[in-house]
């Protein structure tokens, strides 16, 4: 996804009030960007607590701000400068987070982002987790708030169509229960299930926004009396099973079986790739089918 | 006749020994070592549209009594400090309050932020100067010598760091907690503009603020006594406690005899 972040950046960077702030990072993805941007992009070095501080400062005089570093180093270590310097006054900075959940893998666990979405979205960010590279512009068309964006490695369906991007939007039908992915685990579900007859697989719905309340009446229509199967690569704790369940909960809703897969951490103390850590968690093809089966025995 | 800076700071130090023992408020010393350079830079040398972020928040009170001399905030609302359903409280909350850019009180924060200020009126052309007030306990924090790291290497020429040297901090001197007492030789590795001045002289302060100066931000060391002018004053005492009313009638009566023709 970073070379389609670096495309969509170099298109707003027509706009004079647009800022990109790096983190030492962008190497082999980013020269477009500098290039476009010239003095609007900063590579402030090393030291992310100043560089989300300088962005709010940028942005307190009526600039627009993308902040960007790997994952982990852009929201766990400036985490207060976050919470009081970006969130309190509301300013419009968009923290881009490379390799979330896994996506670091051989990189080992420093490197990993399991907790970020909850971290942020406690903070009140708008947290954005693109499931197709085609998913971001129109994510930062619309970054005019503290927003928190979670870029993964996207697995696009092939031979197919993705429908245009919304904040939850269902990419393939079926009629034996829903499974909801959080952001590129749905290219994963896709993968998983696409070759199923729509008879016996579940309808595959993409979340690139974690806030329940965009979810439209089809999918609360769609989950209702059915079967539900929430997958994301992060932790159990705030993430999208805790808050979709939370939302079932206000809204009344009876569904009929709640399975949740999400990131167990490092289970057995060994390290590798993002496939790996996803076989660990049962979010890879195999796991997410062996999940269809043992549920519907 | 308009009055004398050191009469408007007199005038203001009454009025916040007044204000933090009406809310029976600590953070005294902290605010009176740095009131003469907050009021010197205010009146003296800021224009309306330069910037000012108050990095050490727990010196909200001096800042609001520094707006109150300019009639930026009223007494009113200087009676409203640290009470319920206030927009005053003992560090600034960053709403509602003319010039007051960001929530402060968790320290370290105010470099970063006046050098994004200052990144921004550079790019928007604008001749805004961009002043931050940093306590010297605070530069016990990493994140304050990132942001020099980075105004150095930016050459922001609009920025201006003053430094509250008070030599006390939270629960001891910074000699006793760094091996600390002056933080100017070490300011001065980074390549910027490092000059110390006596913080209660309000013409050696605006002097400095003054100065010409080259293509580099400026850090000014000002050399201050924490709760200057109190019977605790230099006394870690200073830094928490509210003033007995004893001591606060013996602090205004001190502040008077000074000021006294």
């Amino acid at each position: 996804m970073r070379n389609a972040l670096s495309s969509a950046i170099m298109r707003l960077a027509e706009d004079e009030s647009v800022f990109f702030l790096t983190g030492d990072l962008g190497f082999m993805a980013l020269e477009g960007v500098r290039e476009r941007m010239g003095s609007r992009f900063i590579n402030t070095g090393v030291a992310e607590q100043n560089m989300i501080g300088v962005a709010a400062g940028l942005a307190r005089e009526g600039l627009r701000v993308f902040v960007y570093s790997i994952a982990p180093f852009c929201y766990a270590r400036p985490f207060e400068q976050i919470r009081n310097d970006v969130c309190m006054p509301e300013l419009p900075v968009c923290l881009i987070g490379n390799g979330g959940g896994y996506g670091y893998g051989y990189m080992g666990p420093t490197h990993h982002a399991l907790e970020d979405c909850a971290a942020m979205a406690a903070l009140g960010l708008r947290v954005l987790v693109p499931a197709f590279d085609q998913d971001i512009p129109a994510m930062l068309a619309g970054c005019n708030a503290p927003t928190y964006l979670r870029l993964g490695y996207a697995l696009q369906p092939e031979g197919a169509t993705i429908p245009d991007y919304a904040p939850w939007r269902k990419i393939l039908g079926g009629e034996r229960g829903v499974v909801v992915a959080l952001g590129p685990l749905a290219g994963v579900a896709w993968r998983a299930f696409a070759a199923w007859p729509a008879s016996a697989r579940p309808s595959v719905w993409a979340v690139a926004e974690l806030a329940t309340a965009l979810a439209p009446a089809e999918f609360w229509a769609e989950i209702d009396d059915s079967a539900l199967y929430v997958i994301e690569e992060h932790v159990e704790t705030g993430g999208l099973g805790a808050s979709l369940a939370l939302a079932i909960m206000k809204r009344g809703l009876i569904v009929r079986r709640l399975a949740h897969r999400y990131a167990l951490g490092y289970p057995t103390g060994r390290y590798g790739s993002q496939g790996f850590h996803r076989a660990q968690c049962g979010l890879d093809e195999n796991g997410l089918r062996e999940m269809l089966g043992r549920n519907h025995s | 006749m308009t009055d004398s800076i050191a009469t408007r700071i007199t005038r203001a130090k009454l009025r916040l020994l007044d204000m933090h023992h009406k809310a029976h408020s600590g953070h005294l010393g902290g605010n009176l070592s740095c009131l003469d350079a907050l009021m010197v830079l205010y009146h003296r040398v800021m224009g309306p549209e330069d910037r000012f972020v108050l990095s050490k928040g727990h010196s909200a009170g001096a800042l609001y009594v520094t707006l109150w001399s300019l009639d930026k905030l009223s007494d009113a609302q200087l009676d409203t400090f640290c009470r319920d359903d206030t927009m005053l409280p003992g560090h600034p909350s960053g709403r509602g309050i003319p010039g007051l850019l960001f929530p402060t009180g968790s320290l370290g924060h105010g470099p970063s932020l006046a050098a994004g200020l200052a990144m921004a009126a550079r790019h928007q052309g604008s001749g805004r100067q961009v002043y931050c007030l940093c306590s010297d306990g605070e530069w016990q924090e990493g994140s304050c010598w990132e942001a020099l790291i980075f105004a150095s290497h930016q050459r922001l020429d609009n920025l201006t760091i003053l430094i509250d040297q008070n030599g006390l901090q939270g629960f001891g001197s910074t000699e006793e907690v760094i091996s600390c007492r002056d933080l100017a030789p070490r300011l001065a590795a980074f390549d910027i503009d490092v000059c110390s001045v006596n913080g209660h002289d309000p013409a050696q302060v605006e002097a400095r603020l003054r100065a010409p100066r080259g293509d580099r931000p400026r850090v000014l060391v000002l050399d201050t006594v924490k709760g200057n002018g109190l019977p605790f004053a230099g006394r870690l005492e200073s830094h928490y406690l509210p003033l007995p009313d004893a001591d606060y009638r013996a602090a205004r009566r001190a502040l008077e005899a000074a000021s006294a023709p």
